[in-house]
């Protein structure tokens, strides 16, 4: 039986190592589409939020609650949190693990950086303005759709931690480099996201 | 081959029979026999589009049989290798071609017809009823004439009425396919729509949407009467007074036993908007019990006493104390007394 | 796993190996079997309704069981019976139309058809906890948000679950068909039934997640008492049936593009024909998806949308019409100037051409927006999308495992057995569900536990339950042709049929390896053209050599075990907090295998050159 040593220790890294093998190539093509799914998904969110943003029900409106500081400086965390990401797969290609791995911590801590403040957020909404998931169909709207994306933040961050760990001591090979460049894309696009949240929901929400 | 054909043959013909046999429907309540705007309005693009889409059944059938009949793989030419044709560009840009004009065909009609059964424009000057839609039962409100009943909706024959609908509680549609197409009942928004009744009649009404147990229970009528006849109805109808005592000594009993047993929490007798069950003004007047049940003393009884059997999962059931046979009797006779106006269901067509 | 692992095994090991396998071919066999279950289960419903139909108010099952029957028939057969038949079939022919030794992904593979059997059982536990669901498989809201007791949760957690698994299987078909095609296998020489699977994978990936979402609001707004449904806090019913049809409506080409492609294949097959306008019918299966998402308000014409939505969604839909009928009309002339053979799998394609453009026909019609305020919602609609789904759809199905059991199961099916199981359904299709046009027209709405005495409904829906009996029979039969068939059925040859198809070039069944080497495809119909020219077999585009395999996995049953016990919690954490346990166990379980699967390292293993030449002398 033939090992499967030139996966796990090869000799070269290629420029590409992410997309060097075929189960790299399918993880990379893979993805993508699933991210075409997510969007249908994120856009069907949007769509309800839109519908139901002045479906306040007698409780606060959006531009009553929102304040945009803090969530400017969340975009700021997030949108920079792609660009260290970006680093990493910089130093990913240039086969410079230690590097990388750095970077994705940068990454990892912006991300959670964020969620700290989005949890502060919607605490300040309920304990200040008694603004809830239940009190209207805009707080059902609201919660739900910037909360699917925090969820989406959540996941990505454990999934980042995982792979930073178990592949802590083994370095990068052609099995692992596709797991790190398919997470990198899920990132950006959970950033993407954020963008339409922060527009549709935070400024047409203070604006419009 | 025979077999084929003739076995395809014998269920059209199947079909058929049991179609002559069954008519088109009953009178009054099938979509088939148009008696009003909106189902003719219909049955103008359902013919329309029958005609072409049988026309084009008719086409893939003949192709379909001819290519049975002459390309079945013959005796001892079974190593017949037959020419592998990639296409033929003339002859697919003609079953591309033809249905696209087909299709522009049948979309003018299409749009013109749902405008124009859109149109609100005479809304203001017209008969305006506001329809609500409850688990299992319909409310009428005559706008600016300050009735309501239930069940059975008095129009006058040959005019535009105006319905305005709003569920109180789940998604029902209203439609009644002799007069016109049917239009949702939903609990968020006022849908309008209007109706236009050729002849006058009885016509049976259906709910459309699933909207529980008794949603097949859901029938009401629309009686279409004259406008003279519609005139009286609701003069008649304004000047009930709910507080009359009936001449029966019995119906008088029923009275006082509907009103010790809470009926009025949710019924009206004469008007009240917002009575949450349905109006009992001109009970004695219903085409049917419940929706559905022939309006006979028994049968009363029975839907008092236990109106779960005739209509699961209504919303009256527990609502009031338990009555007995006798109450329920005595009650049955006040309600079928209430009668305040000669026009009735009898009236339409006369 | 080693080629030892092919050999006569235990019944336990067997079951182990299914349990576990990630094989393309084995997962078709699940698919078939959990399809197959599921078929029979919505069959039983149907007959219930049509016995309960038979005569005017009728008592044969309460108001509120048969409300459950009709959502459960409506849901298993869609998500649980059709569409896991139709991803059985994928499974088992797509990898061996392209050359491929396997999918992209087996691990997910798995996990699709194990997420969609949980989802099924998951669904229909609730039979035995006090209660299906009632509202519809359409569920409208607030019918369903308001519907005591957990029947709509069991929906809810149900469908959520086996659709995930859905979405799994799209995806995964879509990159096994960018990625792995045989050296020459281009996408223009793609056979139809492939390229209906990449399109189909398409809608399934941009049409679920509208579900998904759909069915989370529901799931908030009744466990978690959110007010997206709730009109008194400002919420909106129509987002729901908004939400369900951009979904519903792609979901019906999910169910019918698939057959389209086997159909093709099967009339080029038994025609000795290529197919007539390939290029056409891809560009036609591509037409009809895309125009599939533009057109799901035609499903609610009598909300009450305003006649210029309306319009414009009925001329989109009745514009389907034009690429459909182009796919007729090539089929006709596949078969024109052919040397056709009739036997059970072109018997179902060819009953399907009359039934299907019945469906087409009356589609036209209920597109017509002001003819659909008469149709909307009554028996005619119910025969419409049955003349769709039955006699496309299932015909479809019917016919695919015709053409497809030898490659399956290794067995032909019995042909005097598949005819009559052909013509008792055949005729009981049309006897059921023709007469219901003219139902509807006189004036039956659907979904109605009885129809009214003195209604002229009578005779139609007598004759229409007569029907549904010939359709159960003829059912009946193709399972005991099915069950015959392993037991005593003719060994198959690799290629029964004179195939044009790569599948056919190889034993049936395939060795689990399917292609020793990757074949050379040259053309349109490979195998066809290396028989035209002499070969009778395909060319080796690789010298044989080692061949990677993936490991079988235990993890996507787990994951998918542990999301059904999430269910459960989700389900009764309403009526008691201790019911957590079991939402935060399952998920943990879901999650615990997640990390397994990505920190354990699995490579698969190598089928070494010495033992491939060994079993080719064997």
């Amino acid at each position: 039986m033939m090992s499967n040593d030139h996966i796990l220790n090869p000799e070269t890294m290629p420029q590409s190592p992410e997309k060097a093998t075929l189960e790299g190539k399918n993880k990379f093509l893979g993805l993508w589409f699933f991210l075409g799914g997510e969007t249908v998904l994120f856009a069907s969110l949007f769509g309800t939020y839109l519908s139901l943003k002045n479906s306040t029900a007698g409780g606060p409106t959006s531009e009553e609650l929102f304040g945009l500081e803090l969530v400017f400086i969340m975009t700021i965390m997030l949108l920079t949190s792609s660009l260290t990401s970006v680093y990493a797969m910089y130093h990913m290609k240039n086969n410079d693990f230690k590097k990388m791995q750095l970077w994705l911590g940068i990454t990892g801590l912006l991300g959670i950086g964020f969620l700290a403040m989005e949890i502060y957020e919607f605490a300040h909404y309920i304990t200040e303005y008694g603004f809830t998931f239940r009190s209207s169909a805009f707080g059902s709207a609201f919660y739900t759709l910037v909360g699917f994306h925090g969820g989406h933040v959540t996941f990505g961050i454990l999934w980042l931690i995982t792979l930073m760990i178990r592949n802590a001591k083994r370095g990068l090979n052609l099995y692992n480099a596709p797991k790190f460049n398919t997470f990198s894309l899920y990132w950006h696009f959970i950033d993407v996201v954020w963008v339409f949240v922060f527009t549709v929901v935070y400024l047409m929400g203070k604006v419009g | 081959m025979k077999g084929w054909m003739g076995k395809l043959r014998a269920l059209f013909l199947l079909g058929l029979v049991a179609l002559i046999l069954s008519g088109c429907g009953r009178e009054n309540l099938t979509a088939l026999v148009p008696k009003g705007y909106g189902s003719e309005s219909s049955m103008k693009l359902i013919i329309l589009t029958t005609v072409i889409m049988s026309a084009v059944f008719v086409i893939v059938m003949i192709v379909y049989v001819i290519v049975l009949l002459r390309f079945r793989k013959k005796k001892g030419q079974e190593n017949f290798i037959p020419k592998q044709v990639e296409g033929h560009k003339g002859l697919e840009a003609v079953w591309t071609i033809i249905p696209i004009i087909l299709v522009i065909i049948m979309a003018v009609p299409t749009t013109l017809i749902s405008f124009d059964l859109a149109k609100t424009n005479d809304q203001k000057d017209s008969i305006n009823i506001d329809i609500t839609g409850n688990q299992y039962w319909w409310h009428f409100d005559y706008k600016g004439e300050e009735i309501q009943t239930s069940q059975d909706l008095y129009i006058p024959v040959g005019k535009k009425v105006y319905l305005n609908m709003l569920s109180s509680d789940v998604t029902h549609s209203f439609w009644v396919p002799s007069i016109s197409g049917k239009m949702d009942v939903n609990p968020d928004n006022t849908n309008t729509m209007y109706i236009q009744a050729y002849e006058e009649g009885v016509y049976w009404g259906k709910c459309a949407e699933l909207c529980g147990p008794s949603h097949s229970l859901m029938d009401f009528k629309v009686i279409v009467v004259s406008e003279e006849e519609y005139e009286q109805w609701i003069a008649d109808m304004k000047s009930v007074d709910p507080k009359a005592k009936p001449e029966n000594s019995v119906a008088q009993e029923g009275q006082e036993l509907f009103e010790a047993n809470n009926c009025m929490a949710c019924h009206a007798i004469g008007s009240s908007p917002i009575a949450t069950g349905p109006n009992l003004t001109d009970f004695g007047n219903r085409t049917k019990l419940a929706g559905y049940v022939e309006p006979t003393k028994e049968n009363l009884v029975e839907w008092i006493v236990n109106p779960e059997k005739i209509k699961p999962g209504n919303l009256m059931t527990g609502k009031y104390p338990a009555v007995n046979k006798e109450e329920a009797e005595k009650i049955a006779e006040y309600l079928l007394q209430l009668k305040p106006s000669e026009i009735g269901p009898e009236s339409a067509g006369k | 796993m080693s080629i030892a692992a092919t050999q006569k095994q235990g019944f336990g090991a067997v079951i182990w190996d299914y349990l576990t396998t990630v094989d393309h071919k084995k997962i078709a066999h699940l698919y078939t079997f959990g399809g197959g279950f599921f078929f029979i289960l919505g069959g039983i419903e149907a007959l219930i309704i049509r016995i309960q139909l038979i005569k005017p108010e009728n008592d044969f099952v309460s108001a509120g069981f048969y409300n459950e029957v009709i959502t459960m028939h409506g849901t298993t057969m869609i998500f649980l019976a059709a569409m896991p038949l139709l991803l059985g079939l994928m499974n088992a022919a797509v990898p061996l139309q392209i050359g491929a030794r396997d999918v992209a992904f087996p691990f997910l593979n798995s996990l699709g058809f194990w997420l969609f059997m949980f989802g099924g059982i998951l669904l229909n536990c609730s039979w035995f906890l006090g209660g299906a669901p009632d509202a519809g498989w359409t569920s409208y809201a607030p019918l369903s948000t308001t519907s005591p007791g957990h029947g709509v949760d069991f929906y809810v957690m149900g469908l959520q679950i086996a659709g995930a698994g859905t979405l799994i299987g799209g995806i995964n078909f879509l990159v096994t068909i960018i990625n792995m095609r045989a050296p020459g296998m281009t996408y223009m020489r793609m056979p139809l039934f492939t390229w209906a699977t990449f399109v189909t994978s398409i809608l399934i990936l941009f049409a679920f997640p509208a579900l998904t979402i759909g069915l989370f609001l529901l799931m908030f707004d009744r466990m978690f008492d959110s007010a997206f449904f709730d009109v008194t806090l400002g919420g909106n019913t129509i987002i729901w049936q908004h939400l369900f049809w951009i979904f519903g409506h792609p979901e019906v080409y999910i169910l019918i593009l698939p057959v389209f492609g086997l159909f093709s294949d099967i009339f080029s097959t038994f025609s000795k024909k290529r197919l007539f306008g390939y290029t056409a019918m891809v560009f036609a299966t591509m037409l009809i998806a895309f125009l599939g998402f533009m057109v799901w308000a035609h499903h609610m014409f009598t909300v009450g949308l305003g006649p210029v939505a309306n319009t414009i969604f009925s001329i989109a839909t009745m514009a389907i019409a034009v690429p459909t009928g182009i796919k007729i009309f090539n089929w006709l002339a596949t078969m024109w100037g052919g040397s056709i053979t009739i036997n059970s799998a072109m018997l179902w394609s060819l009953g399907f051409i009359p039934s299907f453009t019945v469906g087409g026909m009356t589609g036209v019609m209920v597109a017509t927006v002001a003819a659909d305020y008469q149709y909307h919602d009554t028996y005619f609609v119910i025969a419409h999308f049955h003349y769709v789904i039955v006699g496309g759809t299932v015909f479809g199905i019917f016919a695919g495992f015709h053409y497809w059991w030898p490659k399956m199961f290794g067995r032909i099916l019995n042909e005097t057995m598949g005819k009559i199981a052909f013509w008792t359904f055949f005729i009981g299709f049309h006897l059921t569900f023709f007469i219901q046009h003219f139902l509807g027209l006189m004036g039956m709405p659907r979904r109605y536990w009885v129809f009214l005495e003195d209604q002229n409904l009578d005779l139609g829906n007598f004759i229409s339950t007569i029907g549904a009996f010939f359709m159960a029979i003829g059912v009946i039969v193709f399972f005991i042709n099915a069950i015959y068939s392993q037991v005593k059925g003719e060994k198959a040859p690799a290629d029964p049929w004179d195939g044009r198809t790569l599948e056919w070039s190889i034993p049936s069944p395939p060795p689990y390896y399917n292609f020793k080497q990757l074949p050379l495809t040259r053309g349109l119909d490979p195998l066809w053209v290396e028989k035209t020219e002499g070969n009778g077999k395909m060319t080796p585009a690789e010298p044989l050599g080692e061949i990677h395999m993936p490991n079988n996995s235990f993890i996507p049953f787990v994951m998918s075990l542990g999301l059904f016990i999430a269910g459960f919690g989700f389900i009764y954490q309403t009526d008691n907090n201790a019911w957590f346990i079991a939402l935060f166990g399952g998920m943990a379980i879901a999650l615990g295998a997640m990390i397994v699967r990505s920190v354990k390292d699995d490579l698969g293993y190598h089928i070494s050159k010495e033992e491939l030449e060994r079993e080719a002398d064997e």
